[in-house]
């Protein structure tokens, strides 16, 4: 590979690895059982948790455990191009992907018959919403007191023509040059390191594919960091006086 | 959740005590509303954005305009539609799915409000007469529901399109560009309404209603307000909502408090949209 890649400098001026400005709040609905906002550089999330509470309808209890249940939406004002408010296939399989990064997160198994409700809305985007999404619905399910296993921390790496940086912004994601882009959002638990999310788009080889992973895990390190804080920060975590 | 919602009468009988003696359980008068809190910009992808608090209740407010074709009855003006998500993420009494009758009824008495007030001037909004007009999408989301939605999103409502700039556009390749131009949304500012909602409680009259009064309340009634040019408040959206009734002493008073309500926040209302 001896050819130059043709992506040399990131369109807003970050380094390779380095992340987007990000803020991260808990506590933003007060009438929720948790709830928490994420925000990296012009990507914003915001996740509320209700429940546990009583699954209807009643056939789609699971006697053994409780139930995670995912709803991610885009506010039709969220892209330049106004979407239709409602969900849309694309929706629907976030919030299935969603729920399998989340769901070696928490335990369940004292509220069978029960359903936790997780609510994502991306009031602005700027590609990464997904990542953002589940970043911000980790941290609201803490918030929330859900018995956590681990925290849940996301980011999508990218490949631009031949070069690897972390954290794509629309502008990346739409990189049509040499190879183009390819965009590979990805999730790691905190205690087992282990990968809850991971999706491809574009194309890439194996090797590759393993710096992305260990640029992913740096990556999503620093996330948790910031995670962490602005849970330490929140006054009413769920089940725990301070 | 299905069917009526369950109010425990412990609570309902303390609110009904309360307000019986002129008080409410966050020690506002009947007539005071909750402190409000604006922030603009909730989307950088939107022509204009908010978002709208009164206490803990909040709303965001998004306006995305696009070219399209006018109706058959009114060919040189352009079109508007408001719609509003009860988003389950703001209260435990909103369910996924389609809009349901509580949704379509805030989005259809917001756009009655802007749309009968002449707000938006949608002459002004007419690119090529019988062919081309600007259509205006108003869309409302709920954050956090603690009562009263109406005026909450209402006001995100005008504060959004009174704030709207229109996107770049070239006549001759019929595009519209990424990016907004100077121009501002044609709006007539002396034709601002706001809503005022109004609700009974056991026979008094309170504003501003939190989430837990709202349940209670037997009557909503919404009144949407413009100045009429001569600083006298002017009526130009009404609905009456849930079961209650009306009585001719109901109605006075309602149309006095609008009187001297209009009066304090009007002011208010102004500065939130124009900034001064």
């Amino acid at each position: 590979m001896a050819e130059k890649s043709k992506y040399t400098k990131r369109s807003d001026g970050r380094k390779i690895e380095e992340l987007r400005p990000i803020k991260a709040e808990v506590g933003i609905v007060p009438s929720a059982d948790g709830s928490a906002m994420y925000e990296s550089g012009n990507t914003r999330a915001i996740a509320v948790v209700r429940g546990p509470r009583t699954l209807h309808p009643q056939h789609m209890q699971n006697p053994q455990k409780g139930t995670l249940r995912v709803n991610y939406g885009m506010m039709s004002f969220s892209v330049w191009d106004r979407i239709k408010p409602g969900p849309s296939r694309r929706s629907q399989e976030i919030n299935k992907v969603i729920e399998w990064a989340l769901a070696p997160c928490i335990d369940l198994a004292e509220f069978p018959n029960s359903v936790v409700d997780v609510f994502i809305q991306i009031p602005q985007a700027d590609a990464g919403t997904r990542v953002a999404g589940i970043n911000a619905a980790a941290m609201a399910l803490a918030h929330a007191g859900i018995p956590m296993k681990q925290m849940a921390s996301a980011v999508a790496v990218g490949k631009m023509d031949k070069t690897l940086v972390v954290d794509v912004d629309k502008e990346e994601e739409d990189f049509e040059e040499g190879e183009g882009a390819t965009d590979i959002p990805l999730c790691i638990l905190s205690r087992t390191q282990e990968i809850s999310l991971l999706q491809l788009d574009g194309k890439i080889s194996p090797e590759e594919l393993k710096e992305v992973i260990s640029m992913g895990r740096k990556a999503c390190a620093e996330i948790l960091k910031i995670q962490t804080a602005a849970l330490k920060k929140a006054k009413d975590v769920r089940g725990i006086e301070k | 959740m299905s069917g009526e919602k369950i109010i425990p009468n412990l609570q309902k009988e303390r609110i009904i005590e309360y307000i019986g003696e002129k008080k409410r359980f966050d020690g506002r008068k009947l007539d005071e509303y909750r402190e409000i809190e604006v922030k603009m910009g909730i989307s950088n992808n939107a022509e204009s954005s908010c978002s709208v608090k009164f206490g803990k209740t909040e709303v965001y407010a998004g306006v995305k305009l696009l070219p399209s074709v006018p109706y058959p009855d009114s060919q040189d003006e352009g079109t508007f539609m408001t719609s509003a998500e009860l988003s389950p993420m703001s209260s435990e009494d909103f369910d996924l799915g389609p809009p349901k009758i509580d949704a379509i009824e805030l989005a259809r008495i917001i756009d009655r409000g802007i749309r009968e007030s002449g707000f938006i001037d949608f002459k002004k909004l007419c690119i090529k007469e019988g062919e081309k007009v600007w259509q205006v999408f108003l869309d409302i989301v709920t954050i956090n529901d603690d009562g009263n939605l109406m005026d909450v999103a209402g006001l995100a409502a005008i504060i959004a399109l009174g704030n709207a700039k229109m996107p770049v556009y070239d006549a001759e390749t019929n595009k519209v560009g990424h990016e907004l131009s100077k121009t501002h949304l044609p709006v007539e500012k002396d034709a601002m309404a706001f809503s005022m909602t109004f609700h009974k409680i056991d026979g008094t009259i309170v504003v501003d209603p939190t989430k837990e009064e709202e349940d209670i309340s037997d009557l909503r009634l919404t009144v949407a307000v413009a100045d009429d040019g001569k600083g006298k408040p002017r009526i130009t959206a009404m609905q009456k909502g849930k079961e209650g009734t009306v009585s001719e002493k109901d109605l006075a008073e309602i149309l006095d408090l609008i009187e001297h309500k209009w009066k304090e926040m009007f002011p208010k209302v102004s500065k939130f949209v124009w900034g001064k």
